[in-house]
C-alpha cells in the first residue's frame, strides 16, 4: 500500500510541477531545472549517507554524464533530451561499477578523501584532454524532445523542465519506495552499527557498495540535465568545490525526506541566483553562514523540520522502557 | 644527472612548505580530530599579513632589511594568537562529538567564510613582497640557478620539524598533547586540561599554517584563490602520511614534493593530478596512510 500512495504522490507531484512551470516565469524555470540536476546528485550523497558513508568526489559522475551528453550530441548528433539523460546515467554507471569495489571498504575521513582524490584525477585529466575542449570545455546545442525541434527559448525551457520534473519525481519515488524496504533499511543498520549487521548475516560492504553505485547513476543523469540546461561543459564538473556543493546539498537537506533534497536544492539555487546578483563578493561567506547555522540548529537537515511530531531524543529512552516490559 | 638533481632540490625545496603546513594540519586532526578544510585559508591569511607587514617595512624604509624575516615571523604569530582561540572557542568548540566528516563541512564552510573575509580585508588585487626572496643573493649548483631563499625554507622546515618533534617528546605539555592524540577520554579521567589541550593544539596549527603562508608570500603574488590548492596539497600529504603522524607528515611531504617536481620536468601534463595518483596508490596499499597508529577498537 505505501508503494502505491507514494508512487500517486510522485504523479501527483509531476503533475502539479507540469502545471506550476506553465505558469512560472521563464528565469525561474531555468533555475529550479538546475537545481533539480544538482539535487539528482545530491539524493546520491543521501543514499551513501543513510549507510554512514559521505563522497566528497561526487563530481567525477555529474561530469561523466555531462561529457557523455555533450560528446554524443556533439559526436552522434543525438540531441534527444531524454535520450541524452538516460545515457549520461549509463555511462556514470561504468566509473561506479569500477570504483565502488575499490571504496567499499573505506570508511568516514578516508572514503571521503579518497573519493576527492579519484575525482581531482579526472580534473586533472579532462584539463589536459584537448580533443574535449581542455579547461575551456564546450558548448552545446539546444535539445530536442521525441522529434519536437523547439525554437524559442522558453518553449525549450519548458520542454527541458518537463524532462527534469520527471526525472526527478521518479527518482525520488523510487529512491522513497526503496529507503522503505529491507535493503533499504539495511543502510540505516549500517549506518548504526556495522559490526551488528555483520551479526545478523548482511555484508556491510555490498550494502554500501550498491548505493554507491546507485548514487553514481543519479550523479550522471544530473550532470546530463545540466549539461542541456547551461548549455555547456567544462572540467569544474569533477572539481572538488562543485562534489563540496552536493554534499552542503545533501547535509541541508538530511537523510530522512527526499523532497527535503529538492527543496534545499531550489532554496540554495534561487539564494545564490539573488546573492550573487546583490552581493557579488559575500555570498559564498554568506552560504558558509547558512551551512553553520544548519549544522547548529537542525543537525538532521531540513527534512527533519518535516517529521511531526518530532520523535524525542529516542536512544537513551528506548532502553529503560525495553527492559521494563 | 643535471636533470635528476633539478627534480631532487625543486622537489625537496617544495617538500619544505609543504611540510610546514601539513604538519599543522595533522596535529590539529590528531588532536581535535577535526579535519581543517579551514587550513588553506589560514595559510593565505598568514600570506596576507605577511606580504602587508613586509609591504609596509620596506615601503618605509625602516631598518635593516634582514629584520624583514623577524617580521615575517611575528605576522604568523599574531595571526595564530589572534585566530587559533576566536575560532576554536568561539566556533569549533559548538561542534564537538559530532561525526567526522559533519566536521569536515562545519570548516568547509569556515572556509567559505575566511575566503571572503580574507578579500573584504584585502581585496581583490594581488600582493607582492618580493623583497625578502632575493635577499640571500643566488647561488649555483649542477649549472642551475637556485634562489638562496629557497634553501633556508629548507632549513626552516627542518628546525620546525625537529622543535616540533623535541616539544612533543621532550616537554610536558607536548607529552600531554600526545596522550589526548593517543585517547581523549583516558587523559581527562587523568586530570588532563583537554579543553586547553584543545585550544592549545588548534592555535599551534593556525601558527604553522601562517608560517607556511608568511614565509611562502615572498616567493609567489599573493591573490585570492591560492588557499585552495594549498588546502588539496596538504591534505593529500597529510592522508598519505597517515592522519595525525607528525612523521609520516615528513615522509608524506617529500614524496609528494619530488613526485610534482617529477611530473612537472618529465610529463608536465601530469602536474594537475599527480598527487592524487600518489595518494590513491598509497591508500590503496596502505589503507591508513603510511604511518599507522595502533587503536584499540571501541564497540
Amino acid at each position: 500500500m505505501a508503494v502505491v500512495g507514494t508512487l500517486t504522490a510522485a504523479f501527483v507531484a509531476f503533475a502539479v510541477l507540469a502545471v506550476l512551470g506553465y505558469l512560472l516565469p521563464t528565469w525561474f524555470i531555468l533555475v529550479v531545472t538546475l537545481a533539480f540536476s544538482k539535487g539528482l546528485v545530491a539524493l546520491g550523497i543521501v543514499w551513501l549517507m543513510r549507510g554512514g558513508l559521505v563522497s566528497f568526489g561526487q563530481g567525477i559522475f555529474y561530469c561523466a554524464g555531462a561529457y557523455a551528453a555533450g560528446m554524443a550530441m556533439r559526436s552522434l548528433g543525438l540531441t534527444d533530451a531524454a535520450s541524452l539523460v538516460v545515457l549520461g546515467a549509463v555511462v556514470a554507471l561504468v566509473p561506479g561499477l569500477l570504483i565502488a569495489p575499490l571504496l567499499a571498504g573505506y570508511r568516514g575521513i578516508f572514503f571521503a578523501t579518497l573519493t576527492l582524490a579519484v575525482s581531482m584525477i579526472a580534473y586533472g585529466i579532462l584539463n589536459k584532454t584537448y580533443s574535449l575542449g581542455g579547461s575551456d570545455g564546450f558548448n552545446l546545442q539546444a535539445p530536442t524532445f521525441f522529434g519536437y525541434h523547439p525554437t524559442q527559448p522558453q518553449s525549450i525551457s519548458y520542454a527541458l523542465f518537463l524532462v527534469a520534473s520527471f526525472v526527478t519525481v521518479a527518482a525520488a519515488g523510487l529512491s522513497r519506495v526503496h529507503f522503505d524496504s529491507v535493503r533499504g533499511l539495511l543502510s540505516l543498520a549500517a549506518r548504526d552499527n556495522e559490526i551488528r549487521l555483520e551479526y545478523l548475516g548482511a555484508s556491510v560492504r555490498w550494502v554500501n557498495g550498491v548505493n554507491f553505485v546507485i548514487a553514481a547513476v543519479l550523479a550522471g543523469a544530473g550532470g546530463a540535465l545540466s549539461a542541456l540546461s547551461l548549455g555547456h561543459i567544462d572540467p569544474d564538473f569533477a572539481f572538488w568545490t562543485t562534489s563540496g556543493e552536493f554534499v552542503f546539498l545533501a547535509i541541508l537537506s538530511g537523510y530522512f525526506s527526499v523532497t527535503a533534497v529538492f527543496v534545499a536544492a531550489i532554496l540554495v539555487e534561487v539564494v545564490r541566483s539573488f546573492s550573487s546578483q546583490y552581493f557579488p563578493n559575500t555570498w559564498q561567506g554568506a552560504l558558509g553562514v547558512f551551512l553553520l547555522l544548519i549544522i547548529l540548529f537542525l543537525p538532521e537537515g531540513l527534512g527533519s523540520l518535516a517529521r511531526w511530531p518530532r520523535p524525542k531524543s529516542a536512544k537513551p529512552a528506548a532502553a529503560p522502557a525495553a527492559s521494563a516490559e | 644527472m643535471k636533470l635528476a638533481a633539478a627534480i631532487l632540490i625543486d622537489g625537496v625545496i617544495d617538500a619544505s612548505w609543504l611540510f610546514i603546513v601539513a604538519v599543522g594540519l595533522t596535529l590539529v586532526f590528531g588532536v581535535l580530530n577535526i579535519l581543517n578544510f579551514a587550513h588553506g585559508s589560514l595559510f593565505a591569511v598568514g600570506a596576507y599579513a605577511a606580504a602587508s607587514a613586509v609591504g609596509w617595512y620596506f615601503g618605509g624604509d625602516l631598518g635593516p632589511p634582514f629584520f624583514g624575516y623577524l617580521l615575517m615571523l611575528g605576522s604568523a604569530l599574531a595571526v595564530a594568537l589572534a585566530l587559533g582561540p576566536l575560532l576554536e572557542r568561539g566556533l569549533l568548540r559548538l561542534f564537538y562529538g559530532r561525526d567526522e566528516v559533519v566536521l569536515v563541512l562545519v570548516t568547509y564552510a569556515l572556509f567559505l567564510i575566511l575566503e571572503d573575509g580574507t578579500k573584504l580585508i584585502w581585496g581583490a588585487e594581488s600582493y607582492y613582497a618580493s623583497e625578502p626572496y632575493g635577499l640571500l643573493g643566488n647561488v649555483s649548483l649542477f649549472g642551475l640557478s637556485y634562489v638562496v631563499y629557497d634553501f633556508a625554507l629548507i632549513g626552516l622546515a627542518v628546525v620546525v620539524g625537529l622543535l616540533l618533534w623535541l616539544g612533543l617528546n621532550r616537554t610536558t605539555t607536548g607529552k600531554v598533547i600526545l596522550a589526548v592524540i593517543h585517547d581523549r577520554e583516558i587523559s581527562r579521567a587523568m586530570g588532563v586540561n583537554v579543553t586547553r589541550v584543545f585550544a592549545l593544539a588548534f592555535t599551534l596549527g593556525v601558527f604553522l599554517a601562517a608560517l607556511g603562508g608568511a614565509f611562502t608570500a615572498p616567493k609567489i603574488s599573493v591573490q585570492p584563490g591560492i588557499s585552495i590548492s594549498v588546502i588539496l596539497f596538504s591534505f593529500a600529504v597529510v592522508v598519505i602520511g597517515g592522519l595525525g603522524s607528525v612523521e609520516g607528515a615528513a615522509i608524506a611531504a617529500l614524496l609528494v614534493g619530488l613526485a610534482r617536481s617529477a611530473a612537472i620536468h618529465l610529463v608536465p601534463w601530469a602536474e594537475l593530478f599527480i598527487i592524487y595518483l600518489v595518494m590513491a596508490f598509497v591508500l590503496a596499499l596502505r589503507p591508513e596512510g603510511l604511518v599507522q597508529r595502533v587503536a584499540a577498537r571501541k564497540i
